[in-house]
């Protein structure tokens, strides 16, 4: 399969470190899940290594529900990072 | 169905009792939280809370906690307004209304509504202090575990 957009969102922390909030980009085919996403993206860059750093606990959402690294992508989902919410 | 408001505007608690009670004779007891700005964190003086989230998710998460609790108590309204934006210590953040026949429902929806809301509603703080620094808020154990005490 060859590459498919998917629409990303970042909020808090990782909006900051990554140093945009929205983009929409071209994944190789190969991405299937969430987890396989995470990883390539952090390896797009500083802001991306930092934002996605081990040790640091990161929440995703796909399509507006939260999701977890095995959730499948589909050409253009939305994807959103974030730390652990803190509303309330 | 319950009534459910993501604004930067402060809201009216009177005006959202008076509208979950208006026309009605079957409700007994309306439980409320009101979520408020701490002026200090950990001894250090706070200036504002900004609140960011995530516009196109946040009110249909409140929608589906609200749900929940409509599901477990048999609720004869429900109303969640969550502000965003900067807010200055003092400033109210979070109202979570539900009312029922009686107290017990009203109340203990009430709590469930405002642990859920904390670990399941996409919203991030960011505190400003008085001394020139800023800090995301993590996200706290103890909430995870206020919450954990709904499940099951």
């Amino acid at each position: 399969m060859s590459g498919y957009p998917l629409h990303l969102l970042y909020f808090a922390w990782l909006r900051e470190r990554i140093g945009a909030g929205a983009e929409t980009i071209a994944v190789p085919g190969e991405i299937a899940t969430l987890g396989e996403l995470r990883d390539w993206l952090s390896q797009r860059g500083p802001g991306y290594a930092s934002a996605f750093a081990a040790g640091k606990t990161v929440r995703a959402a796909v399509n507006q529900v939260f999701a977890t690294p095995e959730t499948a992508l589909h050409p253009g989902d939305e994807v959103a990072f974030f730390p652990p919410v803190t509303g309330g | 169905m319950a009534r459910v408001k993501v604004q930067e505007a402060p809201f009216d608690i009177a005006a959202e009792t008076a509208a979950l009670l208006a026309g009605r004779q079957d409700i007994g007891g309306l439980g409320c939280f009101l979520g408020v700005v701490r002026g200090t964190v950990e001894g250090r003086a706070l200036r504002a809370m900004t609140l960011e989230h995530y516009p196109a998710m946040t009110e249909a998460a409140i929608a589906a906690i609200a749900a929940e609790a409509e599901r477990r108590w048999d609720l004869l309204g429900c109303t969640v307004i969550h502000r965003t934006g900067r807010l200055a210590p003092g400033e109210p953040i979070v109202l979570v209304l539900a009312a029922a026949s009686h107290r017990e429902a009203a109340l203990a929806a009430t709590g469930f509504l405002i642990d859920w809301l904390k670990t399941r509603a996409p919203f991030w703080k960011k505190e400003s202090y008085v001394d020139g620094g800023e800090a995301w808020v993590e996200a706290q154990a103890a909430d995870d575990a206020a919450a954990a005490r709904w499940e099951g």
